[in-house]
Order: C-alpha cells, then sequence, then structure tokens
C-alpha cells in the first residue's frame, strides 16, 4: 500500500514535470492554439460574457500574445485557476502563460521557478466592509472575521499587518472569488480582503455596490503581471515584449483607430515604425514575424484602450489609471525602448 | 536385487521455464517482479530529471521556515510566525478532531439508522430507507457544501444578536447560533493545578476514566453476590455516586466555572466556538458515513439466524433485551470488519475540509504551505505519508477490538 502511495505521487510529479523544458514557443505554434492560465472569474480582469467569450484586462494580455504568435486574437485556451492550483498548472506546463492577477513577488520568482515578464496592474491590498459596520479604517477591526482567499500574499499580508498593529481577526479561508462574495454578502465575515481592484470589481458585481465601502489603507504593494516558466528565455521575451509593445503603442498614440494607416508605410518617427515592423527586423530575432507587434496591438487595441474598455473609468469597475498611467503623465508605465 | 522404476533424470531445460507448470509460475512472478521494478526506476530517475530541468531540489527544509500565515481554529499554540512543521501538525489535530467526531457520531447515526429501518413500523422504516438511499447516493461534496450553504445562509449574523431589540436572540442565554459557527459554553478553572489547559484537563479524565474502572468493579461484584445468593444488590446509587462524585469535588477545587459566550465587537467572545465549518463538514461527514454504516449494521442483523430471536423470545427475553442481548453481539462480528473500511473512507473524506476552508491537513499542509513554498512532491508525499499512518493505526486498533468481539473457539 505504501509504495502505491509513493508510486502514485511519483506518477503525478514525473507526468507533471515530463511537459515542461520543451520549447515552450515551438509548442504552441503546433498546438495553434495558446493555453492561458486565467482566475475563475473576476469581473473586469478574467470573466466569461454572457456569450461564454473570455474577456477581461487580464484576458486581453493573452489575446495579444496569441495574436503576435499564431495571428489569431481568438486562439486561445483559457484554464480558469484557482489560487492554489495556479502555480502548479503553470510548472506543470498544462499552461503556457499565467495573466490571472498574480503579485510578483521575490520568493515566487526565485523559489517557485517563475519568470514574471512584467507588471501589468500595479496594485495594492485594501479591505471592503460593508457601510452599516460604521468602520473608517483598518485599524478598527480588532476581532473582525475576515474573508481572504487561500494560496495568496494577501493572506500573508493580512497575517503581517495584523500583527504588526498588535490587533486579533478571525480568518476564513476560501477557495474562489466567488465564494468569497457570497460569504462576505452573507454576513459569514465582516470584511473581504484582496488587492483594491480585485476589491472594486467585486464590488461592481453587487446588487447594490453603494452600501459597501473600501477602507482607505492600502497594506501592501501587490505589482501584478503575467508570468512564465523558469528556463525557456525565449518565450519569457515573446510575452515580456508583447506586453512591452501594448504600453509603448499607448505611448507613441498607436491605437486600434490609427494603426491600419501607421503600419501601411513607415512613417516619421523612427519607434514606431520598429515597433510595428515597418522598419528593421526585431520580429525575426525572436522568431515571430515582423508584423507581431501590430497584430498584438490590434487584437484589443494598447493598453490604454484594453484599461478603457474593461476596467477604466466608465466600466461599472471604475478604476481610475492612477499608478497605471504612462510614466509621461505621472505613473509607473514605463516600456523599454523597441531598438 | 532393484529394479529401476525412475527414468534416468534429463536434466534441466531452459524451455522448462515456459512449458513446465512447476516453473511457470516461478517465470511469471520473476518478469512482472523485474517489469515493476523497471517502471518504478523509471519514474524515480524521471522524476529526479524533470525536478533537475525545473531546476527545483529535493529538500524538506521549508518545515522549519516561518509560515507566515494564520489558521483560524488552533488546537494548540499557533501564530503566523509559528514554522510550516507547526502549520501542518495544526491542521493534523484538526483532521484528527473532525475524523474522531465524525466517527462517533457516524456509529450511532449508524447503528440507530441500521436497527429502525428493520422496525415492523412501516413508517419508521421507510424514513430509515429514505435516509440511507438519500445520503449514500449523493456525492460528499455536496452534502457538506450544502450543509455549509444552509448554516451561512439561513442563520443571523451576530450583528443580529445586538441593539436593544435584537432580531436573533441565544439560547438559554448561554448558546448562540450564528452563521459563523455555534458558540457553546466553555468550562474555565480559576483555581486550575496546572498552567496548561491541556494538563488539567487530562488530570479530570484520568480521575473520570478510574471512577468508570470503580464502576465496573462494583458491576463485577453485584454480580458475583447475585451467582452466589440469588439476589441481586441494588447498586445504581453506588455506581452514579463513585461516577460523579470524584469528578464533581476535582472540578469545584479546580474552580471550575462556565465562560458565557456574549458579544464583543464584532463577534461573540467567550465560550467555545465551533466553527461553521467545522459543524458542515462534521454532520455531512456523519451522515454520509452513517448511511453506510446503517447498511452494514442491518446485514450483520440479518445474517444472524431467525432461530436465534426464536429462541430468546421462548425463553421468555422481550424484544429489547433480546436485541441487546442475543442479536447485537452475535452481529458485530459480522459488522466490525465492514465498519473498519467505513471508518477509514471517512477520515480520508474529511480532506475534502478545504471546499468549506476547515483547516485540515490537506489544507495547511497540502494547500497553503505547498502555495507559498512550491513544495508540491515533499508536502504531497508527507500527506500521503499522514493519512496512510493514520489509517493504518485506524484499522490496527479496530483489529484488535475485533479480535475480542469474535467468536472464541476452544
Amino acid at each position: 500500500m505504501k509504495k502505491t502511495v509513493i508510486l502514485g505521487a511519483l506518477t503525478v510529479a514525473g507526468l507533471a514535470a515530463g511537459a515542461a523544458g520543451a520549447a515552450t514557443l515551438d509548442d504552441v505554434k503546433a498546438r495553434g492554439s495558446l493555453n492561458c492560465g486565467v482566475s475563475t472569474g473576476l469581473t473586469g480582469f478574467s470573466a466569461p460574457d454572457a456569450n461564454g467569450v473570455w474577456q477581461g484586462f487580464d484576458v486581453a494580455v493573452c489575446r495579444a500574445v496569441a495574436a503576435a504568435v499564431l495571428g489569431d486574437p481568438m486562439a486561445v485556451e483559457f484554464v480558469p485557476t484557482t489560487g492554489q492550483t495556479r502555480f502548479t498548472a503553470l510548472a506543470s506546463g498544462e499552461i503556457d502563460v499565467l495573466a490571472r492577477n498574480t503579485t510578483w513577488t521575490f520568493s515566487r520568482d526565485v523559489d517557485l521557478k517563475f519568470e514574471f515578464i512584467g507588471v501589468n496592474y500595479y496594485d495594492g491590498q485594501g479591505f471592503m466592509v460593508p457601510k452599516a459596520l460604521g468602520v473608517s479604517s483598518a485599524k478598527e477591526l480588532d476581532g473582525a472575521t475576515v474573508c481572504i482567499q487561500t494560496g495568496t500574499t494577501t493572506e500573508l499580508n493580512l497575517a503581517d499587518f495584523f500583527r504588526v498593529n498588535n490587533i486579533s481577526y478571525e480568518p476564513v479561508p476560501i477557495e474562489t472569488n466567488a465564494e468569497a462574495q457570497q460569504q462576505y454578502l452573507a454576513g459569514a465575515c465582516d470584511v473581504y480582503t484582496t488587492d483594491a481592484s480585485g476589491l472594486a470589481a467585486t464590488r461592481a458585481s453587487f446588487e447594490a455596490p453603494g452600501d459597501h465601502v473600501i477602507l482607505p489603507e492600502i497594506i501592501s504593494k501587490e505589482p501584478l503581471g503575467p508570468l512564465v516558466r523558469h528556463g525557456d528565455s525565449e518565450w519569457g521575451d515573446i510575452v515580456r515584449w508583447t506586453l512591452n509593445a501594448l504600453v509603448a503603442a499607448e505611448e507613441y498614440g498607436v491605437t486600434s483607430a490609427n494603426i491600419g494607416e501607421l503600419s501601411a508605410a513607415p512613417g516619421n518617427n523612427p519607434e514606431i515604425n520598429r515597433l510595428l515592423g515597418t522598419e528593421g527586423e526585431l520580429g525575426a530575432m525572436f522568431g515571430l514575424e515582423a508584423d507581431w507587434a501590430k497584430k498584438a496591438i490590434m487584437a484589443n487595441g494598447n493598453y490604454g484602450e484594453i484599461f478603457e474598455k474593461t476596467i477604466g473609468e466608465n466600466t461599472p469597475i471604475g478604476l481610475s489609471r492612477g499608478l497605471n498611467a504612462q510614466w509621461t503623465e505621472g505613473g509607473l508605465l514605463y516600456s523599454p525602448p523597441f531598438r | 536385487m532393484t529394479t529401476m522404476t525412475d527414468p534416468p533424470g534429463q536434466g534441466f531445460r531452459l524451455s522448462q521455464l515456459i512449458y513446465d507448470t512447476r516453473y511457470r509460475s516461478l517465470t511469471i512472478q520473476v518478469v512482472a517482479m523485474i517489469l515493476l521494478m523497471l517502471l518504478f526506476s523509471w519514474l524515480v530517475s524521471n522524476t529526479i530529471h524533470n525536478l533537475q530541468n525545473l531546476g527545483k531540489d529535493f529538500d524538506f527544509g521549508f518545515l522549519w521556515q516561518p509560515s507566515g500565515y494564520d489558521i483560524n481554529q488552533r488546537l494548540i499554540d499557533y501564530n503566523s510566525q509559528s514554522t510550516h512543521g507547526r502549520a501542518a501538525l495544526v491542521g493534523i489535530l484538526n483532521t484528527l478532531l473532525v475524523a474522531a467526531l465524525g466517527c462517533a457520531l457516524a456509529t450511532v447515526l449508524g447503528v440507530i439508522a441500521g436497527v429502525l429501518r428493520l422496525s415492523n413500523n412501516w413508517l419508521v422504516a421507510r424514513l430509515m430507507a429514505f435516509y440511507v438511499e438519500g445520503f449514500r447516493n449523493v456525492p460528499l461534496l455536496l452534502w457538506i457544501v450544502l450543509i455549509f450553504a444552509l448554516m451561512t445562509e439561513g442563520t443571523p449574523a451576530p450583528s443580529a444578536f445586538r441593539g436593544d431589540t435584537p432580531s436573533a436572540s441565544m439560547l438559554f442565554d448561554a448558546v448562540a447560533i450564528t452563521n459563523r459557527g455555534v458558540y457553546i459554553p466553555a468550562i474555565h478553572f480559576n483555581a486550575a493545578f496546572f498552567e496548561s489547559g491541556l494538563y488539567n484537563w487530562l488530570l479530570i479524565i484520568a480521575v473520570f476514566a478510574a471512577s468508570v474502572f470503580a464502576v465496573k468493579r462494583i458491576g463485577h461484584w453485584a454480580a458475583v453476590k447475585q451467582e452466589a445468593t440469588g439476589d441481586r444488590p441494588t447498586t445504581w446509587y453506588l455506581t452514579l455516586g463513585v461516577l460523579i462524585v470524584p469528578t464533581a469535588i476535582l472540578m469545584v477545587l479546580m474552580g471550575a466555572y462556565f465562560d458565557l459566550p456574549s458579544l464583543q465587537g464584532f463577534n461573540f467572545g467567550g465560550g467555545v466556538h465551533l466553527r461553521g465549518s467545522l459543524i458542515a463538514l462534521w454532520l455531512a461527514l456523519s451522515l454520509y458515513t452513517g448511511a453506510f454504516i446503517a447498511e452494514i449494521v442491518r446485514g450483520g442483523i440479518l445474517a444472524i439466524s431467525k432461530g436465534q430471536s426464536e429462541a430468546a423470545f421462548a425463553l421468555g427475553l422481550r424484544p429489547g433485551t433480546t436485541m441487546n442481548l442475543v442479536i447485537l453481539p452475535q452481529a458485530l462480528r459480522v459488522i466490525i470488519p465492514p465498519l473498519i473500511s467505513q471508518f477509514l473512507n471517512l477520515t480520508k473524506n474529511s480532506s475534502l475540509a478545504i471546499a468549506v476552508g476547515y483547516m485540515d491537513a490537506r489544507s495547511t499542509l497540502g494547500g497553503i504551505t505547498i502555495n507559498q513554498t512550491g513544495r508540491e512532491l515533499e508536502g504531497m508525499l508527507l500527506l500521503g505519508l499522514f493519512y496512510l499512518v493514520l489509517s493504518l493505526l485506524i484499522s490496527g486498533v479496530m483489529n484488535v477490538y475485533n479480535n475480542s468481539v469474535k467468536l472464541k473457539e476452544r
């Protein structure tokens, strides 16, 4: 019996690890579709719409990568993952990219053997409480019951925050955002804590969003970004520069409206020319076609367009650009040059 | 004069390994063994190779690193600065708690339902059939989630107990049923003998166990007297006294008092907090496994020949006495072995705890710890080892019990 257990565990581990290590780009091309890990449903970031088509801010990154590599933004297989299953799914090769509002941390990058390819949303952890509770600061939460998604950095930040401030709390561990929402609305917990963007997205899906407030404290830095496995730098480069292309496109004023015109012939701005492949050989350097970035941008528009469409101020989620504005406008978004 | 009856030996030929029935089974076993070992070594080398590819090593050092996360239900001291190893221990104790509670309740439910299903009362028998078929034919996970959902959606939040005209009130001012669990009074000591609550309780349990032993001796003494004189002395007041008085005196000496739950801030404070996750998991596991045990009990009783109960009735025993003294002791021999596997099932099924956020070994060691440290292989091996050891222990204990009730052949 003991043998069986070990054997089973080793089989799983063996199969899981077997898929990793090969060249991801070739795999994706041979498969004809990109396997992209997303959340199990977080409005605005990754959630299926009424027609079952995945939409959202993180989803747009997957679609841009698929467009750059395969030329078709719809050639993506979305794999919903929970906070607990996401890293195993990526490490085992079940998915090629994980775009699931995942915080870039030292230990995930180094110890878990992943490669964060950039930040697509600068976030921080916040708290949401019902207005009726009359709480105005997170430091008043002594003794509160807190709903939290397990397997996240927020779980660790929460423990640190309450310990440092010497106040007690009762954690209620929960697997997915949907369950947390149900528990929170049923009053089984006083507070729901996760990334502030996630809170805004969750609140937007409530029947009465006005009855809930997000407390002013942001207790952590949560740079959220897509990640790939260690050991395949080629693939990491492709995903990294696809994201950079989206950011750079906004900076240079390349939008889905004018991209056809800009890419038809080389223009005055050499940076735009190199980005869109009308000048230089950037695409060929990592094995893609010259117009890879054009396809990526055409999938959903540039970074700014994606932001406005999915989570921006005119959507129910209503997030302002804040830290996620271009560096030219006081934000942190800064793409290295395309040269 | 001698005659040679045996033909001369032909010596051993290789083809005999396949065609000679004396050797064939041996050949098959050796081949199978070699294949098995090849498979095993392939798996091991494949794992090592792939771990190397991923740049990972095989190291249990993470168990001594600070865990960084909090656990709500702790039977031992633990905080987010404790190690991953201690977090695993907290989870293991939580698993043991829900498994022990579950096995006890499932046995009670199962025996009652199994006996009642054989009742001559049509309604009772059908009700029990409804219970058994209803519970064992729906996946356990659904029952866990359903009971948990009923608790969170159907019971009032602690805030409903607040205010001058609260919409909810406590039972007897001592028990609060909320959507975060049930708060019951706790027993505390203000003149405890030991610092640690655990030792105090161990002392009380030891005294109580001694009382139970004394009661047994009294029963034995009464039986001896009955054998000798035909009269059974009245012992119930003696039994009751021996059972209760020593424990009660000890509790009074230690200054025991009830700590009633009361509203404090966001939640109830004081008392014992039975979390909704524990209750949902416990009830679902017990009801589900109880349905299987009911069938085992029913089968065990039906396995006793009708002649036994007819003989008991002929001797003038009432149906209740017949069941307790004649049928059940014999049925136990049939019931115990399958009961063991039900206990094992219940224990292993408790790993579904994560569905309701109960922090058992699967949720701590096999969940958060793995997730935060990235040690999937090590964590899963440890978890498998834990369930293996626990299962072996349970079946070992139950086998000892089985030996004590089985037919003694002389």
